[in-house]
């Protein structure tokens, strides 16, 4: 096979290799720049996490963007193109994020990838780190693909204020990262990483069907948006809103305002809730397995 | 592999080791790489491991040998951090497995049973990654040379063959230069060829100071490879010792049979010439020459084995439960 014999240089001692022990945020960025170069590499999955909220918008201004169909109060009708861009984005969002983790993970967590690293010294910071750097990377890309595909194909005009981005920023990260951290959470809901997809998929369609995505929120039964402002997705989607819409809009949704304070509080919720909940739960190992 | 390392001479045994370096208080066992005392572990009714002792001195290269069910796989993941023990006593390079951290994990390496994953990484690329997380790793591109898969630096682990996979696994449990090294059934699957390229491997890993635990069911492997051999059987050890003792001690031991009064008979012995002569004289007194039915059975390696872990053992001998 080869003449080559591994290094005999003695092995370090204990102290010294403490000493050595590299930290949890490099580690995190060594493992953002392996999981993105994975997920390049995943033809199929980066084809689909890209296409899917384009093609959605496509879809829903085509059909409901006839000339003439505009959607708002009178005086600030904007297209529904426009209408829809702020859904397309929050559920581009949750996929990036929610979805795809939940699924990645519990596949690797199913094939003994996740016990593989359990037998090394990496900490399992670092490894959600590397998963949530990963996430921020290509959920960034993936929305500004769709604002540019809006903005230049679909003529929706975007925010040209700088407060409306900054929201846009705060709203986005805030949700991509209570996203991501959720989806770590939910991986260990599937028991093994075939019923991943469809454990995880129902979560995201439903949320997406009651919080407004695909559907005007404001004429949703009243029930139904009650139960959706419990889940993070309402509140992302409401905020891209208050980006993409003109403020006069907000006097069509349910609360007459764009709640950025309850919005904000919401989301940071579910960001730390969902860290406790994914340090805790947390599974190196199958559920079978022992 | 075309290594021409020679197989290191394994350390003398414990009890007549070199003597000690000046030290004003030994710790106890400290020559132990892995002490285990008393393991149990069961799951739900069934008791996977049941009163396990088990000792690993540094440098050695000890096997763990039994039949699937026996308890191998779990004995070794307790050791290795990953599941939670219902009693007994267990350190691993001084510590406790179940509150050992980072530094430890450090310190060991841990080739599993079974991984299926990494797939669109290449060779090169998933050793040097695993390489980062270690404070002292060896070179990457040494390791990937060293388990023979240089030509296969750059193709994807999802293109990998089973062997190729299998030596894939090896390499990225010893790039942290692990003073312990965890070896769960690593040839299951592999080509005679591929199994003795594997054997080489371990033998470098070995003459480079590495201790190192295996587990197999191949009697073959656990010979080649081990300064001692344990046999695990229910959950315990069975019988412990040299190979070539445990495979001597039982080698002597031989059955006798013959046919006297139309009734097959026969008799188990460790000096069966003797006895064959012994027959033969009282059969020449009763005027026969030949003593009917007459034969004489050693058990093989295989044989031994499957009497102590108690399976479908065809040989005829019954030797004791220590050797």
């Amino acid at each position: 096979m080869t003449t080559t014999t591994p290094t005999t240089r003695p092995a370090p001692t204990t102290a010294a290799r403490a000493a050595r022990l590299p930290s949890p945020l490099a580690l995190g960025l060594w493992r953002t720049q392996h999981e993105l170069r994975l997920f390049v590499r995943e033809r199929d999955a980066v084809v689909f996490v890209f296409a899917y909220p384009v093609v959605m918008l496509a879809i829903f201004a085509t059909v409901f963007g006839g000339p003439g169909e505009v959607y708002g109060p009178p005086g600030d009708e904007v297209p529904f193109s426009q209408y829809f861009l702020p859904g397309m984005v929050a559920t581009g969002v949750v996929l990036t994020s929610f979805q795809s983790l939940a699924m990645s993970i519990a596949v690797e967590r199913d094939e003994g990838g996740l016990k593989r690293l359990r037998g090394t010294p990496l900490p399992v910071s670092s490894y959600v780190l590397g998963k949530v750097g990963q996430v921020l990377v290509v959920s960034l890309a993936q929305t500004a693909l769709l604002l540019a595909v809006a903005a230049l194909v679909y003529d929706v005009p975007l925010p040209d204020d700088a407060g409306r981005w900054l929201t846009f920023a705060w709203v986005w990260a805030l949700g991509t990262a209570a996203g991501a951290v959720c989806g770590v959470a939910f991986s260990s809901v599937p028991r093994t990483g075939r019923s991943a997809q469809a454990v995880v998929t129902p979560v995201v369609l439903v949320l997406q069907f009651v919080s407004g995505v695909f559907f005007m929120f404001h004429v949703l039964p009243g029930w139904m948006q009650t139960v959706a402002s419990f889940f993070p997705l309402k509140w992302l989607a409401q905020g891209m809103r208050s980006v993409f819409l003109p403020d006069a809009a907000r006097a069509v949704e349910p609360s007459g305002s764009w709640q950025h304070g309850t919005t904000a509080l919401v989301l940071v919720a579910y960001l730390v809730v969902g860290l406790v909940v994914a340090a805790r739960t947390f599974r190196w190992r199958r559920h079978d397995d022992g | 592999m075309s290594t021409t390392t020679p197989r290191p001479q394994p350390p003398a045994p414990a009890s007549t080791a070199a003597p000690a370096p000046l030290r004003t208080a030994p710790p106890p066992d400290a020559d132990a790489a892995v002490l285990v005392r008393g393991l149990r572990k069961h799951y739900g009714d069934r008791r996977a491991v049941d009163g396990l002792d088990l000792r690993v001195e540094r440098g050695l290269c000890v096997a763990v040998l039994g039949p699937n069910g026996a308890g191998k796989t779990t004995t070794v993941e307790v050791l290795e951090g990953y599941r939670r023990r219902d009693a007994g006593e267990v350190r691993v390079l001084g510590e406790d497995p179940q509150t050992a951290g980072r530094t430890w994990r450090s310190r060991i390496g841990v080739v599993l049973q079974t991984a299926n994953d990494l797939a669109e990484a290449t060779v090169a690329e998933t050793v040097a990654q695993v390489a980062r997380y270690y404070p002292d790793a060896r070179d990457p591109r040494e390791v990937v040379a060293a388990v023979g898969l240089q030509e296969k630096a750059r193709t994807r682990v999802r293109a990998l063959s089973g062997g190729q996979r299998r030596r894939l696994d090896v390499a990225l449990g010893v790039v942290g230069r692990p003073e312990l090294l965890f070896l769960d059934e690593p040839t299951t699957g592999f080509d005679p060829s591929a199994r003795h390229a594997f054997w080489d491997l371990v033998d470098d890993l070995r003459a480079s100071g590495t201790t190192i635990l295996l587990t197999t069911h191949y009697l073959q492997e656990a010979e080649r490879l081990a300064d001692r051999v344990v046999v695990v059987a229910a959950g315990r050890v069975v019988a412990e010792g040299a190979p070539a003792d445990l495979g001597g001690r039982a080698a002597r031991s031989a059955v006798v049979r013959w046919t006297e009064h139309g009734a097959p008979r026969e008799t188990v012995t460790d000096s069966p010439t003797r006895t064959v002569a012994e027959l033969a004289a009282r059969f020449a007194d009763l005027g026969h020459d030949e003593v009917p039915g007459l034969q004489v059975l050693r058990p093989t390696l295989e044989d031994v084995y499957l009497s102590l872990v108690g399976g479908a053992a065809p040989g005829p001998s019954e030797p004791e439960a220590r050797s």
